[in-house]
């Protein structure tokens, strides 16, 4: 299957996309994740202000069939949550990586940046 | 996330030494349905195919097939197999003639549950056949011949394949695969036929609570079985059902699930259990399983229904508004049936009657949730 990845987003090797823009960081869970989870029925999210460090549980993720953390790409400020996850958790499932959206960090610092993957290190991980 | 990993579906690029893991004869069919493939229970089995909700949906709504040759057979024959199945099972064994079966219990001697069990009767005190969990296949067999009164208790596991054949539209499929009227079988009975030349046996039985039946078939004819069901079931809507909705389906039904619900500890009246439990033989463990009965049941097996957002899973805690624990999760899900989550606990008797308020804690959050009656789905 071919997933959408796009380029100019940076990856985790636990299955998170982040887009960067400055300072501020948009989060979620890339298409190969959804699809290796399943129809995802419910989604727990921190709080706008609560902090958040680099490869550390920020929340949690549930399909049918299981319970998953989801893990910070980048260590900062959660800033925005996106709401409508919490009563259309499928949003995750049709379109991960734009719409499904989960937080918006404030990073503390962008050398962080370098623990994270691009898209064509993501590809290979996940056709490994 | 973590843990997610493309999971192999290519059979052939699996050793057999690999981590021992077992495959069935299915498992090329399996890889050719694309299927995602996880070890269970020391098999290598079909997590999902197209994806657990569409699987469940099909069981409920048309057929489905699934691959549960990884379960255990084991044969009791001789004229001393209705005294040893007696001894060993909670059931009466005695009131099954030619070709009925039923669900039944393998106590222990410490007041707890080996296994779960069907047992098909072939013949009256000549010839059994016991299906057992696979987890538990090699405790069970080494169980049953240590207090074997005399019969000849043989594994046969690895002489059947069986695929359970599930749904509204099951049985039609059967008399169009069989040429035989499966349709008019009664429930929990057994009819031996051949497929192809295969000895089979179809047994009317299911974990799902929809109808359908259980086919033992020769292992060597377990492959072709499957792909005449898929052809012939087409126009059925058959698919391939994997072990996620298997669990999502059972847990709509509360059937226990040997390792969640029941365990070498667990009581059979607690568990809910108390029907295959016939009090007038004697059989392994009696005198303790009926002690903690007398004594009064100090925790139930209950369904139950979340009032505020969460969804509960397998071990976590129930416990009271202010935090007292009561009991614990065996069994949760979104149940894609009811579209809400679901779940199965042990709690303390006091709370277990419906409609009685309990709180699930979920990774610390008390979330309200109320005891209901089950199974959570009701079927014809």
């Amino acid at each position: 299957m071919a997933y959408l990845i796009p380029e100019d987003y940076y990856y985790s090797k636990d299955h998170e996309w982040a887009q960067v823009d400055e300072n501020i960081v948009t989060v979620g869970i890339t298409e190969f994740a959804q699809d290796q989870l399943g129809e995802i029925v419910y989604v727990e999210l921190p709080e706008e202000g609560q902090k958040v460090t680099q490869n550390q549980p920020f929340g949690v993720i549930e399909s049918v069939k299981a319970v998953s953390d989801l893990f910070a790409p980048v260590s900062g400020t959660v800033i925005e949550v996106n709401m409508g996850l919490s009563d259309d958790p499928s949003i995750l499932n049709d379109d991960p990586v734009n719409q499904g959206w989960l937080v918006r960090i404030e990073m503390d610092t962008e050398k962080e940046l370098a623990n994270l993957m691009r898209a064509p290190d993501y590809k290979k991980l996940i056709q490994a | 996330m973590q843990g997610l990993t493309r999971l192999a579906c290519n059979c052939s690029l699996i050793s057999d030494s690999e981590e021992n893991v077992k495959k069935t004869a299915l498992c090329h069919e399996h890889e050719k349905l694309g299927a995602k493939m996880v070890e269970f229970a020391g098999w290598l089995m079909p997590i999902q195919y197209k994806g657990l909700r569409e699987e469940h949906d099909n069981v409920r709504k048309n057929v489905g097939l699934f691959d549960v040759s990884h379960m255990g057979e084991v044969r009791v024959k001789g004229p001393k197999s209705l005294e040893t199945l007696e001894w060993l099972t909670t059931n009466l064994v005695s009131k099954l003639q030619t070709g009925e079966a039923h669900y039944s219990l393998l106590p222990n001697d410490q007041g707890g549950l080996v296994d779960d069990i069907i047992v098909y009767c072939v013949t009256p005190n000549e010839d059994y056949l016991v299906c057992v969990n696979a987890s538990n296949k090699d405790k069970d067999f080494e169980w049953m011949k240590k207090n074997n009164r005399g019969a000849q208790i043989t594994d046969e596991s690895d002489l059947w394949g069986q695929i359970a054949i599930q749904g509204p539209k099951a049985l039609k499929l059967c008399d169009l695969v069989f040429g035989f009227p499966v349709s008019e079988m009664k429930s929990f009975t057994i009819h031996h036929t051949n497929f192809k030349g295969f000895k089979a046996i179809i047994a009317t039985t299911g974990y799902t609570g929809e109808k359908g039946c259980e086919v033992f078939i020769e292992t060597k004819g377990s492959a072709d079985l499957w792909q005449t069901l898929l052809e012939k079931g087409q126009d059925l809507g058959v698919q391939a059902i994997g072990l996620g909705a298997r669990d999502t389906l059972r847990t709509e039904m509360k059937y226990s699930l040997y390792g969640n619900e029941i365990d070498d500890q667990s009581n059979p009246y607690e568990a809910g259990l108390g029907w295959v439990i016939k009090p007038e033989k004697d059989f392994m463990g009696r005198a303790l399983i009926l002690k903690a009965k007398e004594q009064g049941l100090k925790r139930k097996l209950i369904g139950f229904k979340m009032l505020d957002k969460g969804i509960p899973r397998h071990g976590y805690s129930v416990v009271t508004e202010s935090g007292e624990k009561l009991g614990i999760v065996t069994s949760g899900t979104h149940s894609p049936t009811l579209d809400e989550p679901i779940g199965i606990a042990y709690v303390d008797a006091r709370h277990s009657a419906t409609g009685s308020v309990i709180y699930v804690d979920i990774r610390g959050r008390k979330v309200k949730a109320t005891v209901t009656p089950t199974p959570f789905i009701q079927k014809p």
